[in-house]
């Protein structure tokens, strides 16, 4: 029973983060390679907005949330604007870059010590018991609901929204998109800031559950295989590739050897990338696309 | 020196310029005398720590090379270099600490088990392009590490591995001046194999498959071979270059071997340009400096012990932002820069006296 909890937990925060992933891959077909790195500034930003607002956790988090979804638009703006039009290469690489240099910026403003945002809110991580014996924290909890609603939300916006009917077509084809009167520029910068917040938000909850470091930002890479073993344009692979690489992931710690568990979300990578490259759920002409 | 014929090379001033006249040629042979020469000189004349840099630029310029193969020639994106350099020094670690193999044993089986790797890794790349290749490369770097973390773990050598020195002839090898020439001489023999097989027909091949597979493969070229050629040949000389990394440095450990070295083999073929061997030094030994020159940069700032703590973070921001301005600003590298300058020079060389025209 706590193996299955343990792996909902888990699959919840791949499933988070990989959804920034799949989001800015739909759109604009460019890996974003910072997501980690982004995810953990959403965790530090809120370590900063923690002490401003001090015992004010609801202001605190969403003065965090706001501050790192303009980080996501800045990114756009800033950066990932200028590369439109080079290789998809040359974009991944302008990521990758950025993460290192964002990376190398957190250190310096908030140091690699291990910190605990969630104290000066004054929120403590309890333990709940669940049916059957199984136990999970409070924290690891919201962090599954806020996965469900995150998604849902997704869906519901996607499907219906108008401008995620906008975002679909620039995925789809840009040129005509842009001839149809859609802003590409504001439909990449809404996609850059929605993939940021989502992350952000997992980094959040992640680092008021088990605190922050700055190793945190690997987590963003493992996310990585999730999106892609459910098809890196499919939102609802992402979250069944998700519960896979998760499902792996804590059966071999379990099982196997704890050492694997770096590992594991990457051979279910590759045994997907030999049988189906194309993810679970993806469509296959992508592959001829990049 | 060989370049990928782009169209911005062959068509460039420079580029035509250079064609031209014997004394350019003359003067070419020269620079490379000099050159040459220079690095002879430069042990017997260099402190004990000026040739340790030297001896990680050759090091990091054998790694850049393979890359550059690999990606600027070939066409094919890696992002798990690191796990092919440490899957060499694993080789020399666990040969020699096992069966305690001497050195003419250990290099030609870590280019063996680099070759293997190469081609496990390259069969996904017959089906997969692009990114999709990129991520499956990263899958390598990640098995790589963890097996030889495995090793470690397994054989209880938890700080890593201690390497002996190689012999000859009952000879320990261990000097930073020997060693400057062994690299200086790896890193050469690196360069003729890179600038020999990009002029043969796996070369031709190669370019033909980066510009546009499908008319390669309409013009007759067995796409498969050359693509895994390409993988198994780059993977071969990066695995040396990480077991003589392992007998240069006496140690090997996972640790080493971070995703950063990844990251800093791809920034050194960006920053030196896509495409060109020389770009693959000049970003090598860019990327190889750059932190020390940021660190005296830093030593020159009023109360420097200061910013002793927050050096790294400032090493991996600043190098970063060098990445970014140069995919922003100049895309073709260090070369582009080196090119343009020549251009410049060498035109208002010519501005003196008209290029054609009747004689006078």
């Amino acid at each position: 029973m706590q193996l299955i909890v343990n792996m909902l937990v888990l699959s919840s925060i791949y499933a988070l983060i990989s959804c920034g992933y799949v989001l800015i891959y739909r759109v604009s077909r460019v890996m974003n390679l910072a997501q980690g790195e982004l995810m953990m500034l959403g965790a530090y930003l809120l370590l900063t907005t923690a002490s401003l607002f001090h015992g004010n956790p609801e202001m605190a988090i969403i003065a965090a949330v706001v501050l790192s979804t303009t980080c996501g638009v800045l990114v756009y703006v800033l950066l990932m604007r200028k590369m439109t039009g080079e290789s998809v290469l040359a974009a991944v690489l302008a990521t990758i870059a950025l993460g290192i240099l964002l990376r190398g910026l957190m250190v310096l403003i908030w140091s690699a010590q291990q910190q605990y945002p969630g104290q000066p809110l004054g929120l403590n991580s309890t333990a709940i018991a669940l049916p059957g014996g199984a136990r999970i924290s409070t924290f690891a909890a919201a962090l599954v609901i806020v996965n469900a609603l995150t998604y849902a939300a997704l869906f519901g916006f996607l499907r219906f929204g108008r401008w995620g009917l906008r975002m679909r077509a620039a995925g789809q084809n840009p040129l005509l998109a842009a001839q149809r009167g859609i802003n590409l520029h504001a439909i990449y910068a809404l996609t850059w800031a929605l993939s940021t917040m989502t992350g952000a938000m997992a980094g959040m909850l992640i680092a008021l559950d088990s605190g922050l470091t700055s190793n945190l930002a690997v987590l963003g890479l493992k996310a990585f295989p999730a999106a892609l073993v459910g098809g890196l344009d499919s939102l609802l692979g992402t979250l069944i590739g998700s519960l896979i690489v998760a499902a792996a992931e804590i059966l071999s710690i379990q099982y196997v050897d704890p050492l694997l568990s770096d590992v594991m979300p990457f051979l279910v990578l590759l045994a997907m990338l030999i049988v189906r490259p194309w993810g679970l759920f993806g469509t296959r002409e992508e592959l001829d696309r990049v | 020196m060989y370049d990928a014929p782009s169209p911005a090379n062959r068509y460039s001033s420079a580029g035509m310029l250079q064609a031209s006249g014997r004394s350019d040629q003359r003067r070419r042979s020269l620079s490379a005398a000099l050159l040459a020469l220079g690095l002879i000189i430069f042990p017997f004349v260099g402190s004990p720590f000026a040739l340790d840099l030297a001896s990680q630029v050759f090091l990091a310029s054998i790694g850049s090379l393979s890359l550059m193969l690999l990606t600027g020639f070939a066409g094919q994106i890696s992002i798990g270099h690191a796990g092919l350099i440490a899957a060499g020094a694993y080789v020399v670690g666990i040969m020699s600490r096992e069966w305690q193999a001497p050195f003419w044993l250990t290099l030609p089986s870590a280019a063996i088990a680099g070759a293997l790797l190469g081609a496990a890794f390259g069969v996904p790349s017959l089906r997969l392009r692009g990114l999709y290749l990129a991520v499956s490369t990263l899958a390598l770097y990640f098995i790589v590490i963890y097996a030889g973390g495995e090793y470690e773990a397994w054989r209880g050598y938890a700080t890593g591995i201690m390497i002996d020195s190689p012999k000859v002839a009952g000879m320990e090898i261990s000097s930073g001046f020997a060693w400057y020439f062994i690299l200086l001489a790896a890193a050469v023999m690196t360069l003729v194999l890179c600038i020999n097989l990009l002029r043969s027909r796996t070369g031709r091949a190669w370019g033909a498959i980066r510009t546009r597979e499908t008319v390669a493969e309409a013009l007759g070229i067995n796409i498969a071979k050359f693509k895994l050629w390409a993988f198994v040949i780059s993977s071969a000389i990066t695995a040396v270059a990480g077991a003589l990394f392992a007998y240069d440095r006496n140690f090997v450990s996972a640790e080493a071997f971070s995703l950063y070295l990844s990251i800093q083999y791809v920034a050194m073929i960006i920053i030196g340009g896509m495409g060109s061997l020389p770009g693959a030094i000049l970003g090598a030994t860019f990327v190889t400096l750059f932190p020390y020159a940021i660190e005296s940069a830093i030593g020159m700032l009023p109360d420097a012990d200061r910013y002793v703590n927050a050096l790294y973070a400032m090493n991996y921001a600043a190098f970063g932002l060098v990445t970014i301005a140069f995919l922003l600003f100049e895309p073709r590298g260090l070369i582009g820069i080196w090119r343009r300058l020549q251009g410049h020079i060498s035109l208002r060389r010519r501005k003196a006296k008209p290029l054609s025209g009747p004689p006078q």
